[in-house]
C-alpha cells in the first residue's frame, strides 16, 4: 500500500471496502502522522485516538458500512461532539463535554466515517486566521509563519498537512472557502439550510452553514452529500432532496463544460485584490473557457455592501447568541469568591472568558440592536440584504454561476492583520454576499502566487449545489490539485 | 412612603378616575414544551424534564410545538382576535439565571393575536374589555433562594435554579387600557380575569390554576383628574388570585391618590403585590427594561397560519362559558349566584355530564356542591379528579330516588367511591350497605323495640303519634341505620294501632 | 467626530455583562469607531421600499408534534455546571430589586 495519508478520501473508502487496508491501518496512519507534525501544524485542539481506533474496529468488524466506511475526519470544534470536549477554540468552553451529538455527528458516524479529532479556529469562528484561537493559532502548512485562514484553519490546515483526508467546517462569512484557498485545498459551503445546525454551536444564525472541506472536488462532494439532508431537529433545514453533487462533480471532471455561463461580478474587478491572486485567477478563468465555458460580465451594485451588511448582522446575532455562555450551566466560571454577586461574577466570567475579537462583535452588535440604533444598522443591513439577494437573483437569469477569486490576498504573516479588526475583515470581502444571500459558493484552487496558494471561487443559486461542483471539478481537472511542500 | 394617612378608596374614586389594564399570562397544558420534546409535568425531581434545547446548551436549536401554536390561535379566536397571516418569533435579551439562553423566545411587534375584546358582567352592567394582543413565548426556569429569610431573593447568598419549567409554553393576554369603569374597577379587573380563566378552561388548553401560577396576572393602573389625560401607570405584579387582582387594583388606587393629592408625580414602575398585607412593594427599577434589543429569531421560521384552518379551529370553538352557563342557570332552574359558584367550583361539566347520565338538576349539583366539592377542597385537588365520575354519581342519585339508600348510606357509598372501591351498586354489595325494606325482617326489630319501651308504646296506643319518632330511632339504631324510616314508621303504627 | 463615545462603549460593555478593563475600553472604543464609520456606509443605500430579509431560506410553519421525547438525565443536565447542588444549578446571590 501507497502512503495512506495521501490518498484520497474515494481511493481511502475502496480500499478499506475491498480489504486492501483496515479502517484501524487507516486510522493509525493518520493519528501517527499528527503526531509527526502537529507539533508545528496546531490544526487540532483535541486528537480522540482512542474514539477513533474504536470507530475504524467496529468498520473492520463490519458492524458499520457506509459510503466513507473507515474513512477519517476532522471536525471544526464548534461542532458538539457527545464526550469528545468541544469548546469553540474559547476559554469559555474549556473542558465542556457535550451531552449530545451535532446531527451531522450522527450523519458522519452513519457514514462509517472515523473521527480523529477536534479541530483550531478563530474563537466561536470568529475571524480570518485562525490568530483568534484562545489556544493559539494554526501554521499553514505551506508556510509555518504564515496564517491558515479562518475560522476554519485547523480544518483546512489538517487536510494540507495530510492529517485528515476530510475535514468539517462552517461558513458563516467565508470561513470553509478562505482557508481553503489559502491552503491550497477544496472547501464548499451549502445552500443555506441544506445542512443541518443542529450541534454547531452558533455564531450567526442565518448566516452558519456547515461544510465539507477536503484535497480535492470529488471528496468534498462526497462529504457533501453524507451530511447534508433535511433535519427536522434544525426549523430551517430545508426538506428537499438533496441535489446529485457526486454525479456533478464527476461529470465536471469530465472536462467538458460547454455551454455553461459565468458570471464576472463587475464590483469585484478593481477590489482590492493582490495583483497574483488575480493573475492566478484569470488563468483559472481561461482554463474554463478553453473547456467551453462563456464569460459574461455582471452587475451586483449592491455588493459593496455585503461587507457593511454581514458586520452589522453577524455581530448582532452573536450579541444574543452568546449571551448564554454566564457560567451558570457550563463551561468557565470567574470571580465566585462567595461574596460577589452574580451579575458580577457573570461580568469576570465573560471578560476572563472571551477573547478580544468576540468581545469587540458582542459590542458592536449589542450597539446595532440597541432601540435608538436597530432601524439605522440592523433593520437597514438586513433590507440591503434583500437588495444583494436580487443582484444575485438577477445575474442569475442571465449566468449559470458566479466566479470570484476566493479571498483578495494570499496566506498572510501573522499579526499583519490583528492591529486594525476592519483589515482582517477584508479577506472576507468576495466570499460575504453569498452568506447573505444563503446560496451555495466554493473555494478550488487555481495556482500558487509568490509560491502560495490562491483560491477560486465558484458561486451557484439556491438549491443548485451540484452546478458549482460541476464548475470546479472541471477547473481541478485543468489546472490540477496543490501540492504542499513537505513538512 | 408616605407618612401621612391614606385617602379611603371612596375619596380616592371620588377626586380620580382609574385606568386599568391587565397582562396574563397562561402556561398552556401541552405534552412536551414550546420548543423541545421535553415533557411538562409539574412536580419532577428537578433538571429531569430538559434536553440540550431547553438548557440551551450549545449548539442546540428550537422547534416549535404545533400544538402550542394551534391553543394560542384558538385562544385568539375565543378572545374574538384577528389572526395574523404571517408572523415571527422574537427574541427578548436580557440576563437571568432563570433563562438558559440570556434571551427569551417571544413576540414582539408582530403577535400571533391581535384586536379582540371579552365582555364581562359587574352588578348587572356589561363591560367590554379590549384585547390588544396575544402572543406565544416561553416560560423560564425556577429559582429557589437560599440563606435569606424564607425564601426570599433579598438577603439570599446564593440561589438554586430548576430548569424544568424553562420553555414551557406560555400564552401572554394583553388588554387595551380600560378606562370609564370608575370605582367598578377592581371588580371590572376581577371578573376580566374570572372571565378569561373560564373562557380558557372551556378551551381545554391549560389549568389555569392560579394557585399553581399556571395563570399569572400583572396589573396595570394609572389615575387621572376628570377631564385630564391619563396619569402615568404603575405595573403590579406577583397578583395570584382572583381575589388578589381586586385588591391590587384597590390598593394602588388608593397609594397613588394619596400621592396625587400630595402633589407627588407618580413614575411609571413596577410593583409587587403582598399577599400578607394587600398592598403593592416597589420592584426594581430595571435597567433592561429600557432595551431588550429584540430581533427576529432566526432560528424559527416564520408563522403563517392557513386561513382555511383557522376557519376551521373558529368554527369548532366551545360555547362561551358565560352564555352556557346562562342557558344551564335557566335548565337547572337554579339563580345566577348560585351557578357562579358552580363555576368557581368547576363544576359545570361535571353536573352537566351527571345529569346527561340520568340523574336529576338538583341531585345531581347536590352531590358535586356538597359532599364532593367538600372532598376535593380538604385534599386540595381539582373536583374533576376527586375520585368520583359524573356517571357514578348518577348511579348513586338512582339508588337514593328509586328508595335503595339513604342519604347518610349514600354518603357512606360515596366515600367507598372515591376509595376506589368500584361503582356504587359494588360498594353496596361489599361494604353490607343498603336499606333494609323487607318488612318480615324488621317486624323482629320493631317487636323488640316495642317490647323494650313499654311506656312510649302505651302513649302511641294512646294516639299520641308523634312519640312513634322515639321507636324509629330505635329500630334504625338496631338495624346500623340501614331500615327504611318510613316503612319503620308504618310497622310501629300498624302493630300499635 | 466619534461614531461611538468611550462612555457608549461603557454602556454596552455593561448591557453585554462584560467587565472590560480601563485599558480595554480605551482600545475598543478606537477600534469599534473605525469599525462603526465604515460600515455606517449602509446607511447611503436607498432601501425604504424593501422589505428586510430575516431568513434566507422561504419556509413557513415549521412545527412538530406534541410528543414526548427522552430528556437527559439530571446527572446529564449538571455533567457540565461549574457548581451544582441537590440537583440545581448553583449559583451566586442575584441582585436583589432593591439592592
Amino acid at each position: 500500500m501507497s502512503d495512506l495519508t495521501k490518498m484520497s478520501a474515494a481511493q481511502l473508502a475502496k480500499a478499506i471496502a475491498g480489504k486492501e487496508a483496515s479502517a484501524v491501518e487507516v486510522a493509525t496512519a493518520h493519528l501517527d502522522r499528527i503526531d509527526a507534525v502537529d507539533e508545528r501544524v496546531h490544526a487540532f485542539l483535541h486528537v480522540d485516538r482512542e474514539g477513533a481506533l474504536a470507530a475504524a474496529e467496529r468498520v473492520d468488524k463490519g458492524e458499520v458500512t457506509g459510503p466513507l466506511a473507515g474513512v477519517p475526519i476532522a471536525v471544526k470544534d464548534v461542532i458538539a461532539t457527545k464526550g469528545v470536549p468541544t469548546t469553540a477554540a474559547s476559554k469559555i468552553l474549556e473542558g465542556w463535554r457535550p451531552p449530545y451529538d451535532a446531527t451531522l455527528v450522527e450523519r458522519l458516524r452513519a457514514a462509517g466515517t472515523v473521527m480523529l479529532g477536534k479541530t483550531n479556529m478563530d474563537e466561536f469562528a470568529m475571524g480570518s486566521s485562525t490568530e483568534y484561537s484562545a489556544y493559539g493559532p494554526t501554521n499553514n502548512p505551506w508556510d509555518l509563519g504564515r496564517i491558515p485562514g479562518g475560522s476554519g484553519g485547523g480544518s483546512a490546515a489538517a487536510l494540507a498537512a495530510y492529517e485528515a483526508p476530510l475535514a468539517i467546517g462552517t461558513d458563516t462569512g467565508g470561513s470553509i472557502r478562505q482557508p481553503g484557498a489559502v491552503t491550497g485545498t477544496v472547501g464548499a459551503k451549502p445552500t443555506y439550510g441544506g445542512t443541518s445546525r443542529y450541534g454547531l454551536i452558533a455564531f450567526s444564525s442565518s448566516l452558519d452553514t456547515p461544510g465539507p472541506c477536503a484535497r480535492n472536488v470529488e471528496d468534498a462532494a462526497l462529504l457533501h452529500s453524507v451530511i447534508a439532508g433535511h433535519d427536522p431537529r434544525d426549523s430551517t433545514s430545508i426538506p428537499q432532496p438533496v441535489p446529485d453533487v457526486v454525479g456533478a462533480a464527476r461529470l465536471g471532471a469530465s472536462g467538458d463544460l460547454s455551454g455553461v455561463k459565468l458570471g464576472l461580478v463587475k464590483e469585484f474587478a478593481g477590489d482590492g485584490s493582490e495583483p497574483g491572486v488575480l493573475s492566478a485567477f484569470h488563468e483559472g478563468l481561461e482554463a474554463l473557457v478553453k473547456l467551453g465555458a462563456e464569460v459574461v460580465e455582471v452587475s451586483c451594485p449592491h455588493f459593496e455592501y455585503a461587507l457593511p451588511a454581514y458586520y452589522l448582522i453577524a455581530p448582532s446575532e452573536a450579541s444574543s447568541n452568546l449571551a448564554r455562555f454566564d457560567g451558570v450551566r457550563y463551561g468557565l466560571r470567574v470571580g465566585d469568591d462567595g461574596n460577589r454577586s452574580l451579575e458580577e461574577v457573570m461580568s469576570l466570567t465573560r471578560e476572563a472568558g472571551f477573547g478580544p475579537e468576540v468581545k469587540r462583535r458582542i459590542i458592536l452588535g449589542t450597539y446595532a440592536l440597541s432601540s435608538g440604533y436597530y432601524d439605522a444598522y440592523y433593520g437597514q443591513a438586513q433590507k440591503v440584504r434583500t437588495l444583494i439577494t436580487r443582484d444575485f437573483q438577477s445575474a442569475f437569469e442571465r449566468v449559470d454561476v458566479l466566479v470570484s477569486p476566493t479571498t483578495p490576498f494570499v496566506a498572510f504573516p501573522f499579526g499583519s492583520r490583528t492591529s486594525d479588526p476592519y483589515q482582517m475583515y477584508l479577506a472576507d470581502l468576495f466570499t460575504i454576499p453569498t452568506n447573505l444571500y444563503g446560496g451555495p459558493a466554493i473555494s478550488v484552487p487555481c495556482g500558487l502566487s509568490e509560491g502560495l496558494p490562491v483560491g477560486f471561487q465558484v458561486m451557484a443559486p439556491t438549491l443548485a449545489d451540484d452546478r458549482m461542483y460541476r464548475v470546479a471539478a472541471a477547473l481541478e481537472s485543468a489546472v490540477g490539485t496543490l501540492t504542499p511542500p513537505a513538512l | 412612603m408616605t407618612t401621612t394617612a391614606l385617602p379611603t378608596y371612596e375619596d380616592a374614586v371620588a377626586r380620580y378616575e382609574p385606568v386599568i389594564g391587565l397582562e396574563t399570562h397562561v402556561e398552556l397544558g401541552t405534552a412536551t414544551k414550546m420548543f423541545c420534546g421535553c415533557r411538562t409535568e409539574f412536580g419532577a425531581e428537578p433538571n429531569t424534564q430538559v434536553c440540550p434545547v431547553c438548557l440551551g446548551l450549545p449548539g442546540a436549536l428550537p422547534v416549535a410545538n404545533r400544538a402550542a401554536i394551534e391553543a394560542t390561535i384558538r385562544i385568539g379566536l375565543a378572545l374574538n382576535c384577528d389572526i395574523a397571516s404571517w408572523c415571527r418569533m422574537a427574541r427578548k435579551n436580557y440576563f437571568y439565571p432563570d433563562m438558559p439562553k440570556n434571551f427569551q423566545t417571544s413576540q414582539y411587534d408582530e403577535p400571533l393575536c391581535v384586536e379582540g375584546y371579552v365582555d364581562v358582567e359587574v352588578d348587572g352592567k356589561q363591560y367590554r374589555i379590549g384585547i390588544e394582543r396575544v402572543h406565544l413565548e416561553e416560560d423560564t426556569g425556577k429559582s429557589l433562594h437560599v440563606g435569606g429569610a424564607t425564601g426570599r431573593i433579598h438577603g439570599a447568598t446564593e440561589s438554586l435554579v430548576d430548569y424544568n419549567r424553562a420553555g414551557i409554553p406560555l400564552v401572554e393576554i394583553v388588554t387595551k387600557p380600560v378606562p370609564g369603569i370608575g370605582a367598578l374597577a377592581p371588580e371590572v379587573a376581577k371578573a376580566y380575569v374570572s372571565e378569561l380563566r373560564d373562557i380558557i378552561r372551556s378551551l381545554g388548553v391549560s389549568d389555569v390554576r392560579m394557585e399553581q401560577g399556571s395563570l399569572r396576572c400583572d396589573v396595570n393602573t394609572s389615575l387621572n383628574k376628570p377631564g385630564e389625560e391619563w396619569g402615568t401607570r404603575t405595573e403590579t405584579k406577583n397578583v395570584n388570585s382572583l381575589r388578589s387582582v381586586e385588591r391590587a387594583v384597590r390598593s394602588e388606587i388608593i397609594r397613588q391618590s394619596g400621592l396625587l393629592d400630595e402633589g407627588i408625580r407618580i413614575f411609571q414602575e413596577t410593583r409587587h403585590f403582598q399577599e400578607t398585607t394587600g398592598d403593592t412593594r416597589p420592584g426594581r427599577s430595571k435597567e433592561t427594561a429600557t432595551d431588550y434589543r429584540y430581533f427576529p429569531e432566526p432560528d424559527l421560521v416564520p408563522i403563517a397560519p392557513d386561513q382555511a384552518w383557522v376557519a376551521e379551529l373558529k368554527a369548532a370553538l366551545p360555547e362561551r362559558p358565560s352564555v352556557k352557563r346562562a342557558r344551564l342557570a335557566e335548565d337547572w332552574g337554579i339563580s345566577a349566584i348560585d351557578m357562579q359558584s358552580v363555576a368557581n367550583a368547576g363544576a359545570v361539566e361535571l353536573i352537566e355530564e351527571t345529569i346527561a347520565a340520568g340523574a336529576s338538576p338538583a341531585g345531581a349539583r347536590k352531590w358535586w356542591m356538597g359532599e364532593l366539592a367538600r372532598r376535593a377542597n380538604e385534599t386540595g385537588v381539582d373536583l374533576s379528579a376527586v375520585g368520583a365520575t359524573p356517571a357514578q354519581v348518577a348511579e348513586l342519585q338512582k339508588l337514593v330516588e328509586g328508595g335503595k339508600l339513604n342519604d347518610k348510606l349514600a354518603r357512606q357509598v360515596l366515600e367507598g367511591v372515591v376509595a376506589g372501591e368500584g361503582d356504587p351498586a359494588a360498594v353496596m354489595a361489599s361494604r353490607g350497605l343498603g336499606v333494609v325494606s323487607d318488612t318480615g325482617a324488621l317486624t323482629a326489630a320493631v317487636d323488640e323495640a316495642i317490647a323494650a319501651n313499654p311506656d312510649i308504646a302505651a302513649k302511641i296506643r294512646d294516639g299520641k303519634v308523634a312519640a312513634a319518632g322515639a321507636l324509629v330511632g330505635a329500630v334504625m339504631k338496631t338495624t346500623r341505620g340501614q331500615a327504611d324510616a318510613k316503612t319503620v314508621r308504618d310497622l310501629i303504627l300498624e302493630r300499635l294501632s | 467626530m466619534a461614531a461611538i463615545s468611550r462612555e457608549e462603549v461603557a454602556h454596552l460593555a455593561r448591557l453585554s455583562r462584560l467587565a472590560v478593563t480601563e485599558e480595554e475600553l480605551d482600545r475598543f472604543a478606537g477600534q469599534l469607531d473605525v469599525i462603526l464609520q465604515s460600515v455606517a456606509r449602509i446607511g447611503e443605500v436607498a432601501a425604504d421600499d424593501i422589505p428586510p430579509t430575516s431568513h434566507s431560506v422561504p419556509l413557513t410553519n415549521v412545527y412538530r408534534d406534541d410528543v414526548p421525547t427522552p430528556c437527559l438525565t439530571q446527572e446529564e443536565a449538571l455533567s457540565g455546571a461549574p457548581d451544582a447542588f441537590e440537583g440545581r444549578f448553583r449559583v451566586p446571590r442575584i441582585l436583589d430589586e432593591e439592592d
